[in-house]
């Protein structure tokens, strides 16, 4: 006997996704299901191409963080030539990436979350979404809107595209320097996205104290968190090694190198999703499951290593024991406490005596014959792994993205709402899109997790245990 | 659904990578006048579940990759008054259809994914909707009214053919329009 509600599409998400909610005999929710849905496969039409085009297109795994992908895979292509790039050329890619997280979390809080924390779980649904916020809270909407933007312009003007600016990251290095008159814009646009984000977090803290039943309930539970972090244990984004840290903040593991990630991680299948299960390999399928991400990373992280940042770290740790926060809601606030760092660090590398040199790309063709990349985009560790032909061509593709490593988490974090929210015999819309905002909280991007669903009506439908129609939502 | 003045825009993302959905979104501050003219009924990027009648404007990201995502966008079609293949996946298959070029690519690619790199339970999903034979691009299935391309389309260029559109005049796409 299948007793089920669904909920398809998943909506202000990326991607493709619906939860199924399976109940027991006695009408409870026995288990809930997050399906990713639709699949494009990158893995196999990536083999027989030119090394050198695979930063290109495997960006189009996500029109969201197309820039970790970028360096993911230039990163793979740097080994695969065999070269150290310049150091102009790592701080331009990085700061890139400042650009691409602070746009990232933007999108998933204004255009994405925050619709469902301001304008309430149970609000009209035909307003609650970004165009709805810009009319009940223009100046906020409008906040959000900039703050992306400054981190979409930093992108812009590095790589002269805002998105897929596959032109300018190249192996080795990448295409062209940075301006001064470049540099000079994106200087005077900074205070105005630090103080935003200040507000914002302001804000959002203040929200913090209606919150209590979500921050309790989203996904709130104990596990491994993984991410890269720097040799002194701080937040780290783009170089790095892996640290595993257990539940009660333990290091399990620490400075494990990111390109023998298969010694560590293992992938495993089920029937009913598209998405992947990564799990530790020392504990075991599911055993080993482990988040990542903003969440993940700052629980790892003994620091940021800019001020502001810091601080604020200091604060946020304080929400769980040993400074690891369990509930997946603070994946929002660990978003806020990144973009804070992102602008700082910006700036940082924005003054750096040497952003403005010309030497930023190293020219060499294939010295290796495996290449293995690793950065964190924003929501998770991303790797990026290719063999190649003598001549260069990709003879085998594998590529394990952020939001897979947090299926485990998503189906445990469904199943803790839904059980909290859903009581069999009477469903509303507001208490399945609680449902939704659990996977909201995460950020998940599909495109990438299945190397990329169409919607059908939301028909919620509840059945007794002799499968009986007792409840149903169209809308 | 229709809203006093405001003209009824659906968008929608089949099989893609929400790229141009963001070029959508890089209008930034022009999406605030957007919203005086025009009422979202469907998107990814809000709840309507369900894909409204009388639609004025549907603006389509991605090729068709699986069976749900042909019903839906047949379905779009009949209740849309104009269809714009938005971005290059729904004007040639771009990305999404590099699949194509492998013999039986829909079994090709579940292999390679699910059999051939899982180190536990190796088995290729079956209980989600099914991937078609190959990806298509949009106008292979319905009728497109408007075609943008671009990977992805420029933020300007999208603002340009919805001003146009909602002015009621046809926009010219001469030196416009580029791929990739």
């Amino acid at each position: 006997m299948n007793d089920e509600i669904v909920i398809n599409p998943i909506t202000r998400i990326e991607g493709h996704a619906k939860v199924t909610i399976l109940l027991g005999k006695d009408e409870s929710v026995k288990e809930a299901r997050f399906q990713v849905t639709d699949f494009r496969g990158f893995e196999k039409f990536c083999e027989k191409r030119p090394f050198y085009e695979m930063p290109s297109i495997t960006s189009r795994s996500c029109g969201i963080c197309p820039v970790s992908h970028l360096l993911a895979s230039a990163k793979a292509c740097d080994e695969i030539v065999a070269v150290n790039i310049p150091r102009t050329a790592t701080l331009l890619r990085r700061l890139m990436h400042m650009g691409q997280i602070i746009q990232s979390h933007a999108l998933n809080l204004f255009h994405l979350s925050f619709p469902d924390l301001l304008l309430g779980m149970d609000a009209d649904p035909a307003k609650r979404n970004i165009f709805g916020l810009l009319e009940s809270y223009p100046d906020l909407a409008r906040q959000g809107i900039r703050l992306r933007k400054f981190g979409q312009e930093i992108i812009e003007k590095l790589a002269a595209k805002r998105i897929h600016s596959s032109d300018w990251i190249v192996p080795g290095g990448v295409k062209w320097p940075l301006t001064k008159e470049k540099a000079d814009y994106l200087l005077a646009n900074l205070p105005e996205a630090l103080d935003l984000t200040l507000k914002t977090i302001s804000m959002f803290k203040d929200q913090l104290q209606n919150l209590d039943e979500e921050v309790q309930n989203f996904g709130n539970f104990p596990s491994y968190y993984m991410g890269l972090v720097t040799e002194s244990g701080g937040l780290e984004h783009y170089d790095g090694k892996i640290r595993m840290v257990d539940p009660d903040g333990k290091i399990v593991a620490d400075q494990l190198d990111p390109t023998k990630y298969f010694e560590y991680i293992g992938e495993a299948d089920e029937p009913w999703s598209y998405m992947k299960f990564p799990y530790y390999k020392p504990l075991g399928y599911p055993e080993g499951a482990y988040r990542v991400g903003p969440l993940a990373r700052l629980n790892i992280s003994s620091h940021c290593g800019t001020p502001l940042a810091d601080e604020e770290l200091r604060e946020f740790k304080k929400l769980g024991k040993n400074g690891v926060v369990q509930s997946s809601f603070h994946y929002h606030y660990a978003r806020l406490v990144e973009i804070l760092f992102c602008i700082e660090r910006a700036k940082e590398i924005l003054e750096d005596p040497e952003v403005l040199s010309e030497n930023v790309g190293a020219k060499a063709f294939v010295n290796r014959s495996e290449g293995v990349g690793v950065a964190e985009a924003p929501r998770g560790t991303l790797i990026h792994h290719y063999k190649v032909d003598k001549e260069g061509i990709t003879t085998w593709v594998n590529m394990i993205i952020a939001t897979e490593h947090n299926n485990n988490a998503f189906n445990k974090a469904v199943t803790q709402v839904a059980k909290k929210y859903i009581k069999a015999k009477q469903l509303s819309e507001g208490l399945l899109n609680r449902v939704e905002a659990v996977v909201r909280a995460f950020d998940p991007c599909l495109s990438c997790a299945t190397h990329a669903l169409g919607s059908m009506a939301l028909d919620a439908q509840l059945f007794d245990s002799e499968g009986n129609l007792i409840d149903r939502i169209i809308h | 659904m229709e809203t006093a003045g405001k003209i009824n825009l659906a968008t929608m993302w089949l099989s893609g990578c929400s790229g141009c959905h963001m070029s959508f979104l890089d209008q930034d501050e022009l999406l605030i006048d957007l919203a005086r003219k025009i009422q979202l009924v469907y998107s990814p990027l809000a709840d309507i579940k369900n894909f409204p009648e009388n639609v004025t404007v549907t603006l389509v990201e991605g090729a068709v990759n699986n069976e749900e995502q042909l019903d839906l966008l047949k379905k779009a079609r009949n209740r849309t008054k104009i269809m714009i293949s938005l971005g290059d996946c729904a004007v040639t298959g771009n990305v999404t259809a590099l699949r194509n070029a492998w013999r039986d690519s829909d079994k090709a690619v579940l292999r390679r994914a699910y059999l051939e790199t899982a180190d536990f339970h190796p088995q290729i999903p079956n209980d989600i909707p099914k991937l078609l034979k190959k990806a298509y691009a949009l106008h292979e299935i319905v009728k497109v009214d408007y075609f943008i391309p671009g990977c992805p389309p420029s933020a300007g260029l999208i603002n340009y053919v919805l001003t146009e559109l909602l002015c009621g005049r046809t926009p010219n796409m001469e030196n416009r329009s580029k791929y990739g």
